[in-house]
């Protein structure tokens, strides 16, 4: 309380001509309204993904509607659909490939946790090879429930320290090298 | 015009097992030493001419009761020329399975046969090329077995979730 009426007192007393704030609240909040997405498409949720982003629904009223088709580019990772275990190790690669920061979206039941499908061949939610900062369940999950992750995700982003970066490499190692 | 079924049984007599339709589909069920030649013969047979090789797939009966044979190879040809179809079953045992490869017959085979030998396991002689098509070479077993545990996991990265 005391901060901010001194804060107050000298941004009046410069005249309303600068705003004081912290640094790491100035990069949260630049963060937060310009995603670039990788869109990272496997399954019938990339349909819902297409209604989300296009002009109805409107990913862009957020600042992340541009998808980015390098990971070098990007800065959410949207996993959408179904994750076989065949396709761990390459999406382990883009995740690693992403310049930091970056964020995982898990859209839909099948990469929260595996969905319906608790096969031979699937992996049981990704996260038990990246890191997820969101969650979406939903076979396939209404556009409004990923927008409100979008806004928890941003949420999380405004109020994130610096210290959090970089976060590393995927915890997990392919078992077989090709 | 006798029946498809009766034709491809007049014809081979012994290596049918035996045949039978339901609602105008009908079936035969042949020896396995048998299927090129009766392959081969209802490719080229004038009132047969099956020069359509449809679906190429399996079944596992284990544990079906009477189990008379483990596996079942079943092929499904259409006819372009005539407008019809056929069913044939072939029985395979259980023990390291195999069977001729029909790629010499119909290269559209080719796939069909690899995916049935990666998830069954049944080995087709012949075939060109014959290596898992859906899953990783280092994938151990054949998922689409009855005996395939229910909840083995074969990751290829990560927990064994």
């Amino acid at each position: 309380m005391g901060v901010e009426m001194e804060e107050q007192n000298l941004e009046a007393a410069l005249g309303d001509s600068v705003i004081l704030t912290q640094l790491d609240k100035v990069i949260g909040w630049g963060r937060k309204y310009s995603f670039f997405l990788y869109p990272f498409i496997t399954a019938c949720c990339g349909m819902e993904f297409m209604s989300v982003a296009g002009p109805r629904y409107d990913l862009d009223r957020f600042g992340a509607a541009l998808p980015r088709f390098s990971p070098r580019q990007a800065d959410i990772l949207f996993v959408v659909g179904t994750i076989s275990h065949k396709q761990a190790p390459i999406l382990v690669k883009v995740y690693n490939q992403m310049a930091e920061p970056k964020w995982v979206f898990a859209f839909g039941a099948c990469v929260c946790s595996g969905g319906m499908y608790n096969n031979y061949s699937t992996v049981q939610g990704i996260d038990t090879i990246l890191p997820v900062d969101i969650y979406v369940p939903g076979c396939p999950p209404r556009p409004e429930m990923v927008f409100d992750g979008l806004i928890k995700l941003q949420e999380l982003v405004q109020n994130e320290r610096s210290s959090k970066w970089p976060r590393g490499k995927a915890a997990y190692e392919p078992r077989v090298k090709r | 015009m006798a029946e498809l079924r009766e034709q491809v049984q007049r014809k081979f007599g012994d290596a049918v097992l035996t045949t039978h339709a339901e609602h105008g589909d009908q079936t035969v069920i042949i020896r396995k030493d048998a299927v090129l030649e009766v392959m081969r013969w209802m490719r080229d047979e004038p009132s047969m001419l099956f020069n359509f090789m449809m679906d190429l797939t399996a079944v596992d009966y284990k544990g079906i009761k009477p189990p008379v044979w483990r596996f079942e190879v079943v092929y499904h040809l259409y006819s372009l020329k005539h407008n019809h179809r056929i069913r044939v079953k072939v029985p395979v045992a259980d023990d390291s399975p195999s069977i001729d490869s029909i790629v010499s017959i119909w290269k559209g085979a080719d796939w069909f046969e690899r995916e049935v030998w990666d998830m069954y396991g049944i080995a087709f002689k012949g075939h060109p090329n014959l290596k898992r098509i859906l899953l990783y070479e280092e994938f151990e077993g054949h998922p689409l077995r009855k005996d395939y545990p229910i909840k083995k996991r074969q990751p290829l990265i990560g927990p064994d979730n």
